[in-house]
């Protein structure tokens, strides 16, 4: 079951690639599509259909979103440097990399299970998560429940970005 | 922003009401099945972001979109503490699930689980303001460029 992430994940990395080398706006924007569709899958073969859902809604919204924002500019991405910066970038770059999977790999030997959690509060949720709320949904019991403060900050950080948004493209101080 | 053509302006009419009946539905489940406020107020935003895509809006009318939405997204967010606070009112702690105690209900009712339908009633109705707001903003940043 988990194997099958593996092309998967490769095929969101190759997306993320894309999306960060291409000069056009618009194939960068649908190149960020297959990150987000490709990990409405993976949420499916790891078996959470709320995440799925929220995943695939807000992938699709957000695309629609943006390539309203970009569709007919024609701004592109300019990518000019010299010859001995991208030789130190390249090589920045590989280092990095190396020592990301070499941590990784440490890392991973280390972690449970996938499927044995280490904390014991995962136990106590799924024991007495229908007792304890009366909701058969047991992600909206932790969520709005056992674990609402985390829903109140997730709530602020969406008022907040909007306030965001909203200041930062209104018309009056835009010259 | 125009509309589009007579096609997209039909199809979009019939696929409306659905999504918004959708949204509705996976807002008022969210304790028995998955979804959920977050998911159904982006089903909600959705259905209003697919038929001002397609009928098109003028500039005045995107103002008045963006100025409810703002506050109907307040709204949403100032319900939600309200809820939380509840429990203070009532003399326990912030965010203690008030109904859950004294009338549980049956699991798997839709109306059980206390004050989780509510809570998910208010992030619905937050998140869906928020997104259209955020859509309409756009949708008005580009009135001001010149096509």
């Amino acid at each position: 079951m988990v194997s099958a992430l593996i092309p998967l994940i490769g095929l969101m990395i190759c997306g993320a690639v894309i999306a960060l080398e291409t000069k056009d706006l618009l194939s960068g924007i649908i190149s960020l599509g297959i990150i987000g569709f490709a990990l409405t899958i993976v949420f499916l073969i790891l078996q959470a259909p709320d995440l799925a859902i929220v995943q695939i809604i807000i992938e699709t919204l957000t695309l629609i979103i943006l390539i309203a924002a970009v569709l007919k500019t024609t701004i592109k991405d300019s990518i000019e440097s010299l010859k001995a910066r991208k030789v130190i970038l390249w090589v920045a770059g590989l280092v990095c990399v190396a020592a990301f999977i070499f941590a990784s790999l440490k890392a991973f030997a280390d972690i449970s299970a996938f499927g044995s959690p280490v904390l014991r509060m995962a136990e106590y949720y799924l024991s007495n998560g229908v007792t304890g709320t009366g909701a058969v949904n047991l992600v909206a019991a932790i969520i709005l429940d056992f674990r609402a403060y985390d829903t109140l900050g997730e709530a602020t950080v969406l008022f907040t970005s909007v306030a965001g948004v909203v200041a930062v493209l209104r018309k009056k101080g835009r010259t | 922003m125009q509309g589009m053509s007579l096609i997209v302006k039909k199809i979009s009419q019939i696929m409306a009401p659905s999504i918004f009946i959708l949204g509705m539905y996976v807002v008022a489940h969210g304790h028995l099945t998955p979804g959920g406020g977050f998911a159904g107020g982006v089903l909600i935003a959705g259905c209003f972001t697919l038929l001002i895509l397609a009928y098109g809006s003028s500039k005045e009318r995107s103002l008045v979109f963006k100025e409810k939405a703002s506050l109907i997204e307040s709204g949403g967010i100032f319900l939600f503490l309200f809820i939380a606070l509840l429990g203070l009112i009532q003399g326990t702690l912030f965010f203690v699930n008030i109904f859950s105690r004294s009338n549980p209900g049956v699991p798997g009712a839709l109306f059980s689980s206390g004050i989780i339908p509510l809570c998910n009633i208010a992030i619905g109705v937050e998140v869906a303001a928020a997104l259209f707001a955020i859509f309409i903003t756009f949708a008005i940043m580009r009135f001001g460029e010149k096509l």
